[in-house]
């Protein structure tokens, strides 16, 4: 039981700086991919400075990037692990495509919550003679924060997810546990105990995720 | 701050929504444009408050050109510029005080005195108070009020009104235009009104320009357009305006059908005699079917809408009288 515990209490907190890492780095990447994708598409759909063509070539990059199995686009990262955090084994090494991964993801949840601000108040802005930068940084960021946070509550939800499958390539986390003693040494209480705990991690994240959401429409 | 336009062009593909207007909109007034949806009033208004380019012709503020502004002067020139829209358009993650102290916040302004000026300005809509509700516990009204500080916040020039009493309820209206009057008058401001309502003109503008098809077909005093309409569409709006609700000033209609003819009176003829005189003078009789007095700012207009009865010859002579004694007779079915 106490081996139980401890090794479950290991992979657990190792899960947690994955998730906890990746979607910091993911959002530190994807945020300003998304607002760019935003501010630079049509007009009409509340582009604030339309570029077309740059808006066209990083959708299909996010696209592209969007497409690729989640397993095959870490195998093909583990190069630039290796040039990171110089291992493109374990838990470390796991967080650079775990990242990249979730960054167009995250772009995508960024944009889609940014295109939901109402366009008559951005014209409000424009009007009043804000530059680019304060109607980004003023209006839409702050008018789209409750969709935002249930975006970034996605993101982690996703992650969680992805962090399971990263453990069958040796990223360690619940699913390296769950896969190393649960499947392969025919361990079904590790197993189980993998399962829940990932169960739980995403339950409360969600509920957390929802009660900051509600919390911030409820002020409105 | 006067407004001229001149040669203005603006199209959408192949549908020209700002056609050829030239129009000088004088200072320190409220000035109206109205047309039907469609007539292009929005995308003059997006012209003249610099939102957008035209294709063509010339804006100028004062002796100032504007529609050719580089970036950052046309982001200065726009902070001097208010507007308020009919759906409000406020920030829904700030507060009344908040919205309020955005424009000040752009530009740089000491926390303390965007306190000062906000709380100033606040109580200039009548909100005081109500700083820090959040907008969606205020009514359509106040949140009227919190837009039009808002647009105030740095002393503009100009105020532009897009529809901003087509969401509200018409006691709500009023107020709001009352509002609008007196900040006009305190601020020396030149307001442009835009707005599909006849109503909105006759209660707060002094001036008038009828909008049609992305051109104007009308325009001048509000006090002449209504008592002398001159384009078709001009005279629709004007059939359509709603009676004032004070009871003195409704139209009272005696009789559904008929009324060929309508008639109107203004300053001096509103004393005469003149239809018995007319009477007397030709073989008509005059058959009243409704009849009212609008106030038209401060000076009543008199119309009577009735059929005139005897020989078509006879009715044509004494129609022309009628005119002569500066009575407007329009006649149903005649543009």
């Amino acid at each position: 039981m106490s081996i139980l515990f401890t090794l479950v209490w290991k992979a657990t907190a190792e899960t947690l700086i994955m998730v906890f890492s990746s979607t910091l780095f993911s959002l530190v990447l994807g945020l300003p991919i998304g607002i760019l994708l935003c501010v630079t598409g049509p007009e009409a759909q509340g582009g604030i400075v339309p570029k077309p063509l740059l808006n066209n070539v990083l959708g299909r990059v996010v696209n592209v990037l969007r497409s690729f199995p989640f397993i095959i686009l870490m195998i093909l990262l583990f190069p630039l692990s290796r040039i990171i955090v110089g291992t493109s084994i374990g838990t470390k090494a796991t967080i650079v495509p775990l990242s990249i991964a979730a960054a167009p993801f995250v772009a995508r949840i960024i944009e889609t919550a940014i295109k939901e601000v109402n366009p008559g108040v951005i014209q409000a802005a424009r009007a009043m003679g804000s530059t680019t930068n304060q109607i980004i940084l003023k209006v839409l960021i702050p008018e789209a924060m409750p969709a935002l946070v249930s975006g970034i509550t996605l993101t982690i939800i996703n992650l969680i997810g992805y962090s399971a499958m990263a453990g069958a390539i040796g990223g360690g986390g619940l699913g390296d546990l769950a896969i190393r003693y649960g499947y392969q040494r025919f361990r079904p209480d590790v197993m189980l105990a993998s399962v829940i705990v990932i169960l739980v991690l995403v339950e409360v994240v969600q509920v957390v995720g929802n009660k900051i959401s509600a919390r911030m429409m409820a002020r409105r | 701050m006067r407004i001229s336009l001149k040669s203005l062009n603006r199209a959408y593909g192949s549908l020209h929504a700002v056609n050829d207007i030239t129009l000088d909109i004088p200072g320190n007034t409220v000035y109206g444009i109205i047309g039907k949806s469609g007539a292009g009033k929005s995308t003059l208004v997006r012209l003249i408050s610099l939102l957008e380019e035209p294709d063509s012709g010339e804006i100028y503020y004062e002796e100032r050109r504007v529609d050719n502004l580089p970036k950052d002067t046309l982001i200065r020139q726009r902070r001097k510029v208010g507007m308020i829209f009919q759906n409000f358009n406020l920030f829904s993650s700030r507060n009344a005080e908040q919205n309020i102290a955005y424009p000040l916040e752009i530009v740089g302004m000491e926390k303390k005195e965007i306190a000062q000026r906000v709380a100033e300005l606040l109580d200039l809509v009548g909100l005081s108070g109500r700083g820090k509700a959040p907008i969606s516990t205020l009514s359509g009204g106040q949140m009227q009020r919190v837009a039009i500080a808002r647009a105030l916040a740095n002393n503009p020039d100009i105020l532009f009104c897009d529809e901003a009493t087509s969401a509200l309820d018409p006691q709500t209206t009023r107020s709001i235009l009352t509002l609008i009057g007196d900040l006009q008058k305190q601020m020396n401001l030149l307001v442009v009104m835009i707005t599909h309502q006849m109503e909105v003109v006759r209660d707060a503008c002094e001036y008038v320009a009828v909008l049609e098809n992305g051109g104007v077909v009308e325009q001048g005093k509000v006090i002449d357009v209504f008592a002398n309409p001159a384009s078709s569409t001009t005279k629709e709006f004007l059939a359509n305006l709603k009676p004032l609700t004070d009871k003195r000033e409704d139209m009272v209609r005696w009789s559904k059908e008929g009324g060929r003819y309508t008639l109107r009176f203004r300053g001096e003829s509103t004393g005469e005699p003149v239809l018995s005189r007319i009477q007397k003078r030709f073989d008509v009789e005059f058959n009243i079917r409704a009849g009212g007095v609008q106030h038209v700012k401060g000076e009543e207009v008199g119309t009577l809408i009735c059929d005139i009865i005897g020989e078509s010859s006879v009715v044509k002579k004494a129609i022309v009288a009628l005119k002569a004694e500066g009575i407007i007779v329009e006649e149903e079915g005649e543009e």
